[in-house]
């Protein structure tokens, strides 16, 4: 469905290793820094080119809207309100006034230029130090036009990378379940939509039930489960090409897919007789192992970022606990031990923690652990919540809540949100319906 | 002991009445929540549907749990007798699990639920051939509340025609 483009890339100055601003985001950022996004500039020609093809008055001030909108949904940064700005784009791209920078309070300062060059979209950045009055980075892209959305994501990316020195996540797709209808006949499509909420497209029409879509870690490929002729069982799909197949040859329930880190294997359960039990396929062979065997339910395999270990969910204890083992079934450990069940481990693609869903005494917990199960940390407590997904950084989880009322006061309502690993910045992330069990693709460029 | 609980809900009841003026509707609430569950499972006839005359279709079950109940018991029996009586009907068991839980761990329960009802069917002379399972997991409700009730009938194993 999407067409792979190629982004060409320069860059123009080497990047000041001295520069002076630093973002921290390992702890709960509570004064994100003030920083000015300068409108793009563009020249008319250029202008009136891209309202033809792209229907937008001026794609400069789009673009930096985006960047805007990323930047500050991050919670790191706090973006000045454009109305306060002395200096005219044009001329802040080119030599920037500081002191009127410095005025407003602006620590980091975007700049920037939009070109229409044959038929294509030329845009080029920089980054500003204010205070130490310096440029730390410049980059230029150029694309088809109709990519102006993922330029802000890339130009959103580069600055957060260089502030903070770790990669950002905002050129990412999130894919998840849709829901309508009543409880009782819930209709259930697979969504797919940019990081920011924008694009959204459905997958399926809804005709069967679908759950728990994950994405490949490698490509756009995603794996999730049907009940297509009432057989619940894994699928592969393309999301490029539209095709789908069935995973493996199972006599029974399959659920609970995801790939392993190098997108070779899925890892999943397979139900009979009351037991589930741990599998995987490898897609290039279609050889099926069987990784777990115990007559206790084991679920919700995720594999580590090296691939050399699986957390998952089993009640072999009784109740639903968090395990991990290796990636051949041997030395399975249990690793949770706090007060009510845990659910849902999924393994940080950092690899230091894992993050889980908790139920105690009739609240819902998101949280996450060690993976020896040490430093245990709930970051949002609710009525009904689970299924974290990770950013591909590792510093955000999305995850899908459940209210008995919806915005109206009535039925019930389920959303998609977000927090950071520090347990701040928890926000709603709007969608055209009701949202479940969201998945969190890769850095689309890298 | 028994004479305990019952002294207790009494007195739960009067401390009710004594804070609320709606004493009357509370009371009723109360006695009809107990008259249909037995400790968290569901012994009401709501939502219970029939393969035949006596012969009730479904079984409910305590949460997390996927063990038998006496009455559930009785319920599967008068189903082998029923399936026995019409050997050319085959059943989709189709198991299920309340709200209160992770999505892929209520799959997982909603089969073991379904194949404990498979497994005594199977004693009393149904052949697995004619049994498939189904776990809908908590994706099904039949009542959409989210109280502790609408749970009890959730959690349940619906023995439903395949033929």
């Amino acid at each position: 469905m999407t067409k792979k483009i190629l982004f060409l890339l320069f860059i123009l100055i080497p990047i000041n290793a001295n520069a002076l601003i630093e973002v921290d985001i390992t702890r709960g950022n509570l004064n994100p820094l003030p920083l000015a996004v300068s409108p793009l500039s563009i020249d008319e020609e250029s202008r009136k080119g891209f309202e033809k093809i792209l229907k937008k008055e001026n794609i400069g001030s789009e673009i930096s809207n985006i960047v805007e909108n990323n930047l500050r949904t991050s919670g790191l940064f706090n973006p000045l309100d454009k109305k306060a700005f002395l200096q005219a784009p044009d001329i802040a791209n080119l030599k920037p006034r500081f002191e009127d920078w410095n005025l407003i309070k602006a620590q980091a300062l975007i700049t920037g230029k939009v070109n229409y060059v044959d038929d294509k979209l030329r845009v080029e950045f920089r980054l500003w130090d204010v205070l130490a009055a310096k440029e730390m980075m410049a980059l230029a892209f150029t694309t088809v036009p109709n990519n102006w959305r993922r330029v802000g994501h890339i130009i959103s990316d580069k600055v957060y990378e260089r502030l903070t020195g770790e990669k950002g996540y905002f050129d990412t797709r999130i894919i998840y379940v849709s829901e309508e209808g009543p409880k009782t006949q819930r209709i259930k499509k697979l969504a797919i939509m940019d990081q920011d909420g924008a694009n959204n497209k459905f997958l399926t029409l809804g005709n069967e039930l679908v759950l728990t879509p994950r994405f490949n870690p490698a490509s756009q490929m995603v794996t999730y489960l049907s009940y297509f002729k009432n057989m619940p069982r894994v699928y592969l799909l393309d999301i490029e090409t539209g095709t789908q197949e069935v995973v493996g040859d199972f006599p029974g329930m399959t659920f609970a897919p995801r790939f392993s880190p190098d997108g070779k294997k899925i890892i999943m359960s397979f139900a009979k007789d009351g037991k589930s039990d741990i599998y995987t396929m490898d897609l290039e062979n279609r050889i099926v192992e069987k990784i777990t065997n115990h007559p206790s339910i084991d679920t919700s395999p995720s594999y580590s970022p090296d691939g050399k270990y699986i957390t998952f969910n089993s009640d072999r204890s009784g109740y639903q606990q968090i395990y991990v083992m290796r990636n051949d079934g041997s030395d399975v450990k249990r690793i949770s031990f706090g007060n009510g069940l845990y659910g849902t481990p999924v393994w940080s693609p950092r690899g230091d923690l894992i993050a889980f869903t908790k139920l105690h005494k009739g609240k819902f917990y998101i949280g996450v652990m060690r993976t020896d199960g040490s430093g245990e940390r709930l970051l949002t407590e609710n009525y009904y919540q689970e299924a974290p997904s990770w950013s591909p950084n590792g510093r955000v989880l999305i995850f899908y809540r459940e209210t008995k009322t919806n915005s109206k006061g009535e039925g019930f309502s389920a959303k998609l949100w977000s927090i950071d690993l520090t347990g701040y910045n928890e926000r709603q992330i709007k969608t055209p319906t009701d949202a479940s069990d969201p998945s969190w693709s890769s850095l689309l460029s890298n | 002991m028994r004479l305990n609980k019952i002294l207790k809900n009494t007195l739960l009841v009067l401390t009710a009445c004594l804070v609320l003026s709606a004493c009357a509707t509370k009371k009723e609430v109360a006695t009809d929540i107990q008259g249909q569950m037995q400790g968290d499972v569901y012994t009401g006839t709501d939502t219970v549907e029939y393969l035949a005359d006596g012969v009730p279709d479904r079984v409910f079950f305590a949460t997390n749990e996927s063990i038998l109940t006496t009455a559930s018991r009785e319920t599967l029996r008068a189903q082998a007798a029923w399936l026995r009586k019409n050997p050319n009907i085959n059943v989709v068991l189709e198991g299920h699990a309340d709200e209160r839980g992770t999505r892929e761990y209520n799959l997982a329960l909603g089969e073991r639920r379904a194949n404990a009802a498979k497994d005594y069917l199977m004693t009393y002379g149904i052949s697995s051939d004619r049994i498939t399972v189904l776990s809908y997991g908590k994706e099904r409700p039949v009542d959409s509340g989210s109280n502790p009730l609408a749970w009890s009938k959730n959690r349940r194993s619906v023995t439903v025609k395949a033929n």
